[in-house]
């Protein structure tokens, strides 16, 4: 057995981690309904916007961290490195669906539509399809090490054309009038919003990774469940 | 210079393979007639129509129809365990990788031509006197297809479901390409032709192109071991 497989939980870590998250998120759920003021126009339902933002920072992050991880996963050779990958697109797809979900719900009544196709909008969607190709790909290809070559060389390609995309909609949409969307969202932000803002994108970002590390765990028993399955199977065959 | 002979040497087998069978490109062909087939009985478009959704069916119907085809090109190597084969052969990857590419840029724009021919001729849309700026387009929008298709069909063929595998991991990477291409031809073929924004989105593909044409070539051995 490879150090790999000899799975241990670090309470200590995770729990911790956990603990700060949860305080920070009650510091954000203070800060954004109390704290920050009812918007003007919009009136409640601008409320929306701290927790989309912040989970739309941390699916782009996350992209870059399953890159990050797979890069170096394909220079150590260590699985450590794929677990640490495969952990966080999963975590950073649900981010990234939380971003999706709620985009719309503070669409409809404040632009009167419940989606555009301008730069971001569309950038996020597309990177959401990109995670979805990814974890896909990891339920598709049976050996483990395959699975972790194959899925690391597709989260480079994503999270270039993640940029790309971004740029390329953005030209675009420059060169056509915009429909519907009045002023930047982010101008001219009070300064308790502010503060809300910030403080949700830190709870969002810790909770992330306690989630990440959580996940690393989990990852790693299924890991060590399907060999110690494969291994049964050989010994059961042995027997027979 | 060694490098190169060999990438022409599976560039050279794949067409031969080709030219025996004529899997790829006939399937191709008749894929993409069938999607003009429905854009028709679909849309049943007036001359104003075609003008304002030929460049967007055109490159839906050009990436259908090249998925289509790619999706053979590593699943053919996987019978009989062919790959193997390549991969034992004193050549470096690279060059399996490039072969493979350059075969499926060939039979890609072969197949395009085609379906660019019938569009115009089935629909009466002017192409002919633009066709050098659509050839130009044409040709960085599916370079860099093809090379970042070729890629994930290499990956995709590792899988269970290949064949679903593929447009899932290759259409969120394409989109640039799609956006560009579709943006250039409805430029290239607007009366006037805007020049500035044709060329604008054709600096756009070819940056494109340098980058995914240089990761995949970066990236091909780590999906090819063992």
């Amino acid at each position: 057995m490879n150090g790999f497989l000899q799975f241990r939980v670090r309470p200590g870590e995770k729990y911790g981690l956990g603990l700060l998250a949860l305080l920070a998120m009650m510091a954000a759920l203070y800060a954004i309904f109390v704290l920050a003021p009812v918007e003007l126009t919009m009136g409640i339902v601008q409320k929306i916007f701290y927790f989309h933002v912040a989970s739309a920072w941390v699916g782009f992050l996350a992209i870059y961290l399953v890159c990050f991880c797979s890069l170096r996963f394909l220079r150590k050779r260590d699985r450590q490195w794929d677990v640490r990958a495969a952990s966080a697109a999963e975590v950073g797809a649900v981010f990234l669906t939380l971003n999706l979900v709620s985009g719309p719900i503070w669409a409809k009544p404040v632009w009167g539509i419940w989606w555009t196709w301008d730069a971001r909008l569309t950038t996020t969607f597309v990177l959401w399809l990109i995670y979805m190709g990814y974890l896909m790909l990891r339920r598709l290809v049976e050996s483990p090490e395959q699975r972790a070559r194959l899925s690391a060389v597709v989260s480079i390609f994503g999270a270039v054309n993640a940029l790309i995309v971004y740029m390329a909609n953005r030209w675009w949409r420059t060169q056509h009038p915009q429909p519907v969307i009045a002023g930047g969202e982010d101008s001219g932000l009070h300064p308790d919003m502010m503060l809300a803002l910030m403080v949700t994108l830190l709870a969002l970002t810790l909770l992330f990774f306690c989630l990440w590390k959580m996940g690393c765990d989990l990852e790693r028993s299924r890991e060590s469940v399907e060999s110690l399955r494969r291994t049964a199977q050989r010994h059961l065959r042995e027997v027979q | 210079m060694k490098f190169w002979s060999r990438t022409a040497a599976i560039l050279m087998k794949d067409l031969l393979t080709e030219y025996k069978t004529k899997d790829v490109l006939t399937s191709m062909l008749l894929f993409g007639l069938l999607v003009i087939l429905m854009f028709n009985f679909a849309f049943e478009p007036d001359a104003d129509e075609i003008r304002q959704f030929g460049p967007g069916l055109l490159w839906m119907t050009f990436i259908f129809a090249g998925l289509l085809g790619m999706n053979r090109s590593f699943a053919a190597e996987k019978e009989n365990d062919a790959l193997d084969g390549l991969m034992l052969s004193p050549v470096n990857w690279s060059s399996i990788y490039l072969g493979k590419m350059l075969a499926n840029l060939l039979f890609l724009l072969l197949a395009q031509a085609i379906i660019l021919c019938l569009f115009s001729l089935l629909f009466n849309y002017g192409i002919w006197p633009r066709i050098g700026w659509m050839a130009a387009i044409t040709f960085l929008g599916t370079l860099g297809f093809a090379s970042v298709g070729t890629l994930l069909a290499a990956v995709s063929a590792n899988t269970r479901m290949s064949e679903v595998m593929l447009p899932v991991l290759l259409v969120p990477l394409v989109l640039p390409v799609i956006l560009g291409a579709v943006l250039a031809t409805a430029a290239n073929f607007a009366q006037p032709p805007e020049e500035r924004v044709m060329f604008f989105w054709m600096q756009v593909l070819a940056a494109y192109d340098i980058i995914f044409v240089a990761l995949p070539l970066m990236t091909f051995d780590y999906v090819l071991e063992k």
